[in-house]
């Protein structure tokens, strides 16, 4: 086990350099003078426009820059963004946000898309089973930004029960909108594959064996069906977490939440190199760190995967 | 004393006189629904059995026999329901039983072993849970300990020694025959007075097999369990019960005693049941040439002639003169010191074939016999040139195959032709039967469109389909017809070497007795080589000219068909011997 995640870790470098590598160029090869755009309308005078350049290595080559940034990063330092903020201070901000929206929004997901898959899936055809198909492929049809402003009208301007903006330093539970509207983009994914999967177990041989050897179904549907339909489930929610970690910059930017995804999507449109490399970075090292979490947790949850040292 | 069962009136007596039945079965329907309306798969079904008997449902697949068990334990797949007719367990109608009472009976008073010992476990769960749960759900402990200790004494009841130890692991930690041990003590475990028993070992090797059914037999005569068994092999249901329901399409043709049945079958299918069980067959060969010599106390020459198909005797008989024709010929194919080693990443290597030497003559079988790890199927996949020689020679038509490249390959593959196992994975679903059967015409460029199509029609007259099935899809055919499309798709070049990798191991009994036969008549008529890879040694019997028992890599006994059968030499082929189903039966006496 120790020598597996060793391994995979060890994988996780070239990754990592090919994207980093990756991002640094395309914001390099991006159009437009950012130095010359930080200044607006202004024309500032030559020396200070050098100063600036040499003061974010802008100066010297594409290559130069990018090893003089992978050398910061290896001692922690994620350079600073034009506003003079260290990227990382801007992390530990922005970080937490994030984490606490993911982590609601993968719990209504959870909760609701395998409760309601469930009894779908053992009620297969019925009244119940066919009107959450509906609701599912509704909600699977549905942007993202619709269904975040029709919540944003609806509870927090006509029913007045959420704030439509959560802004820094705002409570948790302004955070609970936007997470629900996250978890509707993976809530009816969550339905169908728990239903497919509860369904694709309930017909299984040991589910008939299980019910001959005189147990009830109060305890066949826990312990025999859902526990083995969770596997696919639960790597999905694993992997959905992922993505929700790495930002949601659609909802985050309608709700104003002051989230990893509007931060990055700001820098983006201010040609901030160093913002948009040093976010970047951390968003491919969580990400291979989740995945990596996924597949150890796969073989928890099914005992016929073991990984070879 | 007497019970009507189907309306033939078949004496019986119950080993204590005139007590009632345990299990009573009465008129029993069973209908499923299906987009087609209500589709009837047990149709008035009647069967009686005591306490302390043993009793077996025969039947191919679709005979309604495993649909039968299921309804007495109301555990119906799909939209299965009981229609009609009553189930009476020691009194009570438990086809009207309500959830609870259901779940009170199962495990307590009915126990049962399911078919297939991979997917009836739950993988997610250790052993010892699973066989924990049931001991749980019936009452038979209560506490930790206690309930453990029944676990363990269950399953070393059940033939699994060190069960303490392995409570722990996990189903896929344990062998095919392990985990039907665990499924057998587990349908014990409660101590019920009737046991199913589903097929309990057709997915295990033959040697196995009988370990299994022998215990099974003690351990039920031990604890006085009833047994009903059901299954698909003659041989077997008449060596281990002492009743026999024959059931065709959802109706009990015939029943009564095991033996009774066997040498005086009245009912049509079952007569042609008795003759095509390879097993059975194989005995009456014997008993038929005996009987031509003038042995005048084989009665089982009898057994014979009240059938009309003895279509396995003929095809014997047939073999054999085409064997003598062949003898002068130079060998079809010669296989020297042909090893195979596979590197197994963190536990060194696994020889899987070691130093195996056999010829075949042209126009000849030679079967290949061995247990699931022998290396049988590995040897037919190098001699197909899909697996890679380790070391040692394959010489095909004077030629040796490591020394073909390219065209010559290309051209050995029309001349060598294979057939598979599984005749529902072997065929592409997306192409209809023409397709598939000229496909292997086109990837070699024979002729042209018209002159294919008349060849697909003549393959198909060869492997006896109606020209027809030419547009159609292989899900619309039966197991047996398609194993047909896929022998005629093997012939479509007109190979000279067949290689059969258990190509009749999946099909239902007359199915392939069928088979058997028209490969023996396309041998003759096509002067065809076949290997004949198989673990089923009462089919060999039937086909082969020469046989070969493999064990553990090796070749460990080589002779012509009759000797094996005869004068096996090896304890390995006497065990093999031995486990054939119904190959201790008595048929004579």
């Amino acid at each position: 086990m120790a020598g597996y995640i060793a391994r995979r870790l060890l994988q996780a470098i070239p990754v990592l350099l090919g994207t980093t590598f990756l991002i640094y160029f395309m914001v390099f090869a991006m159009p437009g003078d950012p130095v010359v755009a930080l200044f607006g309308d202004k024309t500032p005078p030559p020396q200070v426009l050098e100063a600036v350049r040499e003061r974010y290595n802008l100066d010297k080559p594409f290559i130069v820059q990018y090893l003089l940034f992978l050398g910061g990063i290896f001692q922690g330092d994620f350079g600073v963004s034009f506003s003079g903020q260290p990227v990382s201070e801007i992390l530990a901000v922005t970080f937490p946000v994030t984490l606490q929206l993911a982590v609601l929004a993968v719990l209504i997901e959870m909760v609701f898309g395998i409760t309601i898959g469930l009894v779908s899936g053992l009620r297969k055809g019925g009244i119940f089973d066919a009107s959450f198909l509906v609701v599912s492929l509704i909600l699977i049809s549905l942007p993202v930004f619709v269904v975040a402003f029709v919540a944003q009208f609806v509870f927090g301007i006509q029913l007045g029960w959420f704030r439509t903006t959560v802004g820094p330093g705002a409570p948790i539970q302004d955070l609970v909108l936007p997470a629900i509207v996250l978890a509707t983009i993976s809530f009816a994914q969550i339905v169908r594959l728990t239903r497919a999967s509860v369904i694709d177990t309930g017909g299984q041989d040991f589910v008939r064996t299980a019910a001959s050897k005189g147990l009830s179904r109060r305890r066949i549907v826990p312990v025999h069906i859902l526990r083995n339909s969770l596997i696919p489930v639960v790597t999905y929610l694993a992997v959905d977490f992922g993505v929700l970690m790495v930002g949601a910059t659609v909802t985050e930017g309608i709700f104003n939440v002051p989230g990893v995804g509007r931060t990055l999507y700001q820098a983006i449109i201010r040609g901030e190199g160093p913002t948009v490399v040093s976010f970047v970075t951390v968003m491919v090292l969580i990400y291979l760190v989740i995945n990596l979490l996924v597949d150890l947790l796969y073989a928890v949850l099914d005992p016929r995967i073991r990984y070879a040292k | 004393m007497t019970s009507t069962v189907n309306g033939s009136d078949v004496k019986h007596t119950t080993p204590e006189g005139e007590e009632r039945p345990l299990l009573e079965i009465k008129d029993l329907k069973v209908q499923f629904t299906t987009q087609e309306g209500k589709v009837t798969a047990v149709d008035g079904v009647d069967i009686t059995l005591y306490r302390g008997q043993s009793l077996a449902i025969v039947g191919e697949s679709g005979s309604g026999k495993s649909t039968t068990a299921h309804a007495i334990i109301n555990l119906l797949p799909g939209s299965g329901q009981i229609a009609g007719g009553q189930i009476i367990l020691d009194g009570q109608d438990i086809s009207k039983a309500s959830k609870k009472e259901m779940e009170a009976i199962r495990g307590r008073k009915i126990g049962f072993v399911p078919q297939d010992p991979m997917s009836n476990l739950n993988p997610v769960w250790s052993i010892g849970f699973q066989v924990e749960e049931a001991i749980r759900a019936n009452g038979i402990a209560t506490g930790r300990k206690e309930v453990r200790a029944r676990a363990i004494e269950v399953l070393k009841q059940a033939g699994l020694q060190d069960a303490d130890r392995r409570l722990k692991q996990f189903p896929h930690q344990f062998s095919g025959g392990m985990r039907q041990r665990v499924l057998i003590g587990m349908g014990l475990s409660a101590d019920p007075q009737l046991l199913i028993a589903d097929e309990p070992t057709s997915a295990l090797d033959v040697t196995v097999q009988r370990v299994i059914l022998d215990h099974l037999e003690s351990l039920t005569r031990e604890l006085g369990t009833t047994l009903l068994f059901i299954t698909h092999d003659l041989g077997l249901a008449a060596e281990r019960a002492e009743q026999l329901v024959v059931m065709y399409k959802g109706r009990v043709v015939e029943s009564g005693p095991s033996l009774e049945i066997l040498q005086n079958p009245q009912h049509p299918y079952t007569q042609r049941l008795v003759a095509a069980a390879p097993s059975l067959a194989s005995r009456r060969i014997t008993s038929t040439i005996h009987g031509q010599e003038g042995a005048a106390h084989e009665t089982g020459s009898e057994v014979g002639t009240t059938t009309d198909t003895i279509d396995l005797i003929a095809t014997a008989e047939a073999r054999a003169e085409a064997h003598e024709a062949a003898a002068a010929q130079p060998p079809a194919i010669v296989v020297e010191d042909l090893t195979k080693v596979f590197k197994i990443r963190g536990s060194g290597d696994f020889t899987a074939v070691d130093k195996v030497s056999f010829e075949i003559p042209k126009g000849t079988t030679t079967a290949l016999v061995g247990e699931s790890g022998s290396g049988k199927s590995t040897v037919a996949k190098m001699l197909l040139k899909l697996e890679d020689v380790t070391s040692g020679k394959i010489i095909v038509g004077g030629k040796d195959l490591a020394s073909l490249t390219g065209k010559e390959l290309f051209d050995l593959r029309s001349r060598m032709q294979p057939v598979f196992q599984d005749p529902y994975g072997s065929l592409n679903p997306l192409r209809n039967i023409g397709n598939t059967i000229s496909e292997p015409l086109v990837t070699h460029g024979v002729g042209d469109r018209a002159s294919r199509r008349a060849r697909v029609f003549e393959l198909l007259d060869q492997v006896s389909l109606p020209r027809t099935l030419v547009g159609r899809y292989p899900n619309e055919l039966s197991g047996g017809q398609r194993q047909r499309i896929a022998i005629a798709r093997a012939l479509a070049l007109k190979p000279e070497i067949v290689v059969l990798d258990e190509a009749v191991s999946a099909l239902d009994v007359l199915v392939q007795a069928q088979i058997l036969r028209l490969l023996a008549d396309l041998q003759a008529e096509l002067d065809l080589t076949y290997l004949f890879i198989t673990h089923d040694l009462a089919v060999v019997r039937v086909i082969a000219d020469n046989v070969c028992v493999m064990q553990k890599g090796r070749i460990v006994e080589a002779a012509a068909t009759d000797d094996v059968f005869e004068n096996p030499t090896e304890q390995y082929t006497k065990d093999l011997l031995a486990a054939i189903p119904g190959a201790n039966l008595q048929l004579g006496a």
